[in-house]
């Protein structure tokens, strides 16, 4: 492992990020446009606050969270895809870099691309809403870490299918959180969930994150079980997108189809 | 003696049912240039693809610098490096970022020294500060080039270099070539469709066709085998009627 081929990856990044408006766009545009939508509703809500006590807590608190899974999935999957619209992809494979350093260094990246969007939202939310991110105490941490692995899994799941499948897949790198966000119970607690709904959800790491977010904030108190069951689910769920991104990259390997990367 | 540094035994490829390389074997020595030279879909680019592991053989067996593939892949790919037209580079960095970065990702030593010498040598200097992608095509292939020459490396896989340069840059791009080669005993694998730059530049060539080597040789050796005025004339024969050559296929040796 080479720290300083996975270094000149990010670097190859941080120049892309540093120059260019519609990636900064991504990083602190939209979260910035969520943030005011749901800002709004929530000050909304507030005047209902009878029935939906601490909704402001809620909503920015699972925004704030939910963006977290987002940017970490992305930082993976767009990542890659710069590399594949860019025709660079074969420079890659036949210089010295490691596909697991290729895959360290597109984690590092999604760090530095999160941490920006997270610490830009927690500070207008903070500003505007007067919502305190922090709040949620020592869990945040851990909370934090299980939202970037579930990303990561699916930024890993992404480019082994883009991999394998070319640029058709690439939708998957915009819809996939999508996909789970509505058994991720991050708007709603899962028990609004139909029952084999809710079965589903309970197999989603970050289900049991958003549930214990709400858990915080209505009682106090860290939700250690809901934190387990997400740092297990998220290490197994990790360790299978890895093992299926080596075996599609074999399987590609086989078929020859590296070379037409971005170029279909 | 010169040392082997490209050992390819029996290698065969097959895509489907499509026999891409069919039981090729041949050697390059240290310092040569050797060129494959054929039709489109004659196996060039996916034998080059395999001696650099971006494709797994289906049979046969790769050794560069004494080393097996894909075994020995990272130690391999550190010290061997490839250019081509089809290939590029981050088109939103600009041309001395990129170079920063493969020099990075090939741990150059004294990288800054490396690409300056190498940005004059091919006449890139008032573009360093140039976005990639407001480059001509001469000029991204002559990036693709200097990158492929960053790390000093031993073997040199070339898929049509020179195929978007100007007569005067592919020339002075060929001289290069040779003049690296005579000072570090660089070995080059190349592949053109430009027949007039084979004869130029190539020790040896290898036609291929349909996966085979049909003949292989020293380009005027070729010539008065095959009783052509000059390549282009083989390669069409080559290329429309596959004549069978004197060394045959799995013909080797220098």
């Amino acid at each position: 492992m080479s720290l300083q081929r996975i270094s000149a990856m990010v670097s190859r990044h941080l120049y892309l990020y540093r120059r260019s408006l519609p990636r900064m766009m991504e990083i602190f545009f939209w979260p910035l446009l969520d943030l005011l939508l749901w800002g709004f509703i929530t000050l909304y809500l507030r005047n209902f606050s009878s029935s939906l006590p601490r909704a402001v807590l809620f909503f920015l608190g699972a925004l704030i969270l939910w963006d977290i899974l987002y940017r970490a999935q992305q930082g993976i999957s767009v990542s890659f895809l710069e590399e594949v619209w860019s025709r660079n992809l074969p420079n890659l494979f036949v210089s010295p870099l490691r596909p697991g350093e290729f895959l360290l260094a597109l984690m590092s990246i999604s760090i530095v691309k999160l941490l920006a969007a997270a610490a830009i939202t927690s500070i207008l939310a903070w500003y505007f809403y007067s919502f305190n991110i922090f709040l949620l105490g020592a869990s945040l941490l851990p909370f934090v870490l299980n939202l970037t692995l579930m990303g990561w899994t699916m930024g890993i799941v992404t480019i082994a299918v883009i991999l394998r499948f070319g640029q058709e897949a690439e939708v998957m790198a915009w819809g996939l959180a999508f996909l789970v966000q509505p058994i991720s119970a991050v708007f709603y607690p899962i028990s609004v969930l139909p029952r084999w709904l809710q079965y589903l959800a309970r197999t989603i790491p970050s289900s049991y994150v958003f549930e214990g977010m709400r858990e915080i904030l209505q009682n106090g108190g860290v939700p250690w079980i809901s934190l387990f069951a997400a740092t297990a689910l998220n290490g197994a769920y990790l360790l299978l997108a890895v093992l299926f991104f080596y075996r599609n990259l074999r399987i590609v390997r086989v078929k020859g189809l590296l070379m037409r990367s971005g170029t279909e | 003696m010169a040392r082997t540094v490209v050992e390819v035994d029996r290698l065969t490829k097959i895509f489907d049912k499509v026999v891409a390389v069919d039981d090729v074997s041949f050697r390059v020595q240290e310092g040569e240039i050797v060129g494959l030279l054929g039709p489109n879909g004659a196996g060039k680019t996916t034998l080059i693809q395999m001696l650099l592991a971006l494709v797994t053989p289906t049979a046969g067996s790769i050794s560069i610098l004494g080393q097996p593939l894909p075994q020995e892949r990272q130690k391999i790919l550190s010290e061997v490096n490839f250019s081509s037209t089809y290939v590029s580079m981050p088109s939103s960095l600009t041309v001395m970022e990129n170079l920063r970065v493969f020099a990075k990702l090939y741990a150059v030593p004294r990288p800054h020294e490396q690409i300056d010498q190498l940005v004059e040598r091919f006449e890139m200097t008032r573009y360093r500060d140039c976005l990639t992608r407001n480059l001509s095509s001469g000029q991204l292939t002559r990036l693709s080039l200097i990158k492929s020459l960053l790390n000093d490396p031993k073997v040199l896989f070339l898929d049509e270099p020179t195929a978007s340069l100007d007569p005067d840059m592919a020339d002075k791009t060929r001289r290069l070539l040779r003049e690296i080669r005579a000072a570090r005993g660089l070995s080059i694998l190349y592949t053109s469709h430009n027949m007039k730059e084979m004869e130029q530049i190539s020790d040896r060539l290898l036609f291929l066709h349909r996966g085979k080597i049909l003949a292989t040789g020293a380009p005027p050796e070729l010539l008065r085998t095959f009783q052509g005025e000059n390549l282009e004339e083989i390669f069409l024969k080559v290329a429309r009627v596959g004549i069978a050559g004197s060394a045959g296929n799995g013909g080797d040796q220098k």
